[in-house]
């Protein structure tokens, strides 16, 4: 197995990861935002949503350690490819023309992704222990719970800017993955980029959405 | 006629060896818009000999954008702010008169600097030695429609190999990765019949001899592609990505 390991340790091999992680994440996010939106339908429905994937507990925790590992690759190799690049320049240029060659989004992976990533624990620490691990267990009120943790708008709008983060993220992540695994030609391509910078508009105002509500309607 | 010249500040990157430290250093030049960058220099070193002072040493040799040889970084970008040429084809008209104007070596841990604006880049030469030739059985040439190929394919593989392998996309890249160089050379040899008896064992070991040289990996950031005096396509990685993944997983070679 020794050829597999050194082939995914090679500045592709590591490319490809990234890429495979990438769009297993970009799927993750179409699901989780699919439950989030249930959110607009009220009470009711979002607790019944949040209550039914309780009772098929053990699948979720499975999918769930799957995705922990998913996060996982795609942020050690993410580190660790910044750290190699960094490397293969020592010496900074004294005029830096990137701006020049190269988008913006494209150069900044490291620290949206490392925004995202300041999100995630906070994230899992507060909705998503609580959703598994507090009194919400019992009482299934997800969403009167989610109403008053977004009546708060320093957290709202922590959230509005972590998601406008990972739009610009999956702007530039969606079309990267498909030229890592070398699907770039003049017919796909352009509508591959497209795909992804809807894909991003979307997530980031969808996902924005929830907050804005919240703070709109004042916590319930 | 009048003779018309525009002054300029030139900052330029002066080291005296591979392990000394190096620094800018000012010269103010007046050069008529006419004459070409590498000229320019040539002006200034001219003048440093007069004084009896050391030269700036850079590389040229065709100084028509063929050769690859004269790579220098110019106000942050490798070949000047003009996209498709070499340094040798940057013409002083495109500054102003009063600019100030940043002259730097290619910067990255594979491209050591041997001198003020000269690096080493036998780098890529490791990476081509490595694998980007062909076997040919020796004897006449063949016959030109012995060995049917399409226009398609015949220019895309021209298109790769337009590469005249100076290093500016890596002294580009933010990684300073040599993908687009390497994509470069793998393209136009996979591409075309000749290339096919190689071609698994051609990217593995050209890609372990980038990966071993301390290239960086690629970001997909494109700037290669923008900076390529050749306009190389980052298709070309693509490719590259392509070939690297079907050989690992086809080659019945685990040394690989």
């Amino acid at each position: 197995m020794n050829w597999l390991f050194r082939s995914l340790n090679s500045s592709i091999g590591k490319k490809v990861i990234m890429a495979i992680t990438g769009i297993s994440l970009i799927l993750f996010l179409l699901v989780h935002l699919a439950n989030n939106l249930t959110l607009f339908a009220g009470p009711t429905t979002f607790n019944t949503v949040v209550k039914s994937l309780d009772s098929i507990k053990p699948f979720v925790r499975v999918i769930e350690v799957i995705l922990a590992l998913i996060f996982i690759f795609h942020i050690f190799n993410g580190v660790r490819l910044w750290y190699e690049n960094k490397i293969a320049r020592p010496t900074p240029y004294a005029v830096n023309g990137s701006s020049k060659n190269s988008s913006l989004l494209s150069r900044t992976m490291i620290q949206t992704g490392s925004i995202i990533f300041i999100f995630l624990v906070i994230h899992l620490s507060t909705f998503w222990s609580a959703f598994n691990f507090s009194d919400l267990h019992q009482t299934h009120t997800y969403y009167e719970f989610t109403a008053d943790m977004f009546s708060n708008v320093y957290y709202a709008i922590f959230y509005i800017i972590a998601m406008i983060t990972l739009g610009f993220h999956l702007n530039h992540g969606f079309q990267s993955a498909f030229q890592t695994f070398g699907w770039n030609n003049k017919k796909y391509f352009p509508l591959i980029t497209t795909l992804g910078f809807l894909y991003s508009v979307l997530m980031a105002v969808a996902f924005s959405s929830i907050p804005i509500y919240f703070l709109l309607i004042g916590g319930n | 006629m009048t003779d018309i010249k525009i002054n300029l500040l030139v900052k330029v990157w002066r080291q005296p060896s591979t392990n000394s430290v190096g620094s800018f250093v000012d010269y103010k030049v007046s050069v008529s818009p006419d004459s070409s960058f590498l000229e320019m220099l040539d002006e200034i070193n001219n003048d440093l000999e007069m004084k009896n002072l050391e030269p700036i040493a850079f590389e040229s040799d065709c100084r028509e954008g063929i050769c690859g040889t004269c790579g220098l970084v110019i106000n942050g970008q490798p070949h000047g702010p003009i996209p498709k040429i070499a340094t040798c084809q940057l013409h002083m008209r495109n500054f102003k008169d009063g600019d100030t104007v940043w002259v730097e070596p290619f910067r990255a841990k594979a491209f050591q600097v041997m001198k003020d604006l000269i690096v080493e880049r036998s780098g890529l030469d490791k990476i081509i030695a490595a694998g980007g030739y062909i076997s040919v059985n020796t004897g006449s040439i063949p016959d030109a429609n012995a060995m049917p190929i399409s226009k398609d394919v015949s220019s895309l593989a021209m298109d790769a190999a337009a590469c005249i392998g100076c290093g500016a996309c890596v002294a580009a890249c933010k990684n300073a990765s040599a993908m687009l160089f390497v994509s470069a050379k793998v393209s136009q040899l996979a591409l075309l019949p000749q290339g096919q008896p190689e071609r698994t064992r051609r990217v593995q070991n050209m890609v372990k001899v980038m990966d071993e040289l301390g290239f960086g990996s690629c970001s997909n950031t494109y700037a290669c592609e923008a900076e390529c005096p050749k306009g190389i396509s980052v298709k070309n990685i693509a490719r590259l990505n392509r070939e690297f993944i079907l050989a690992h997983m086809k080659s019945d070679n685990i040394e690989a």
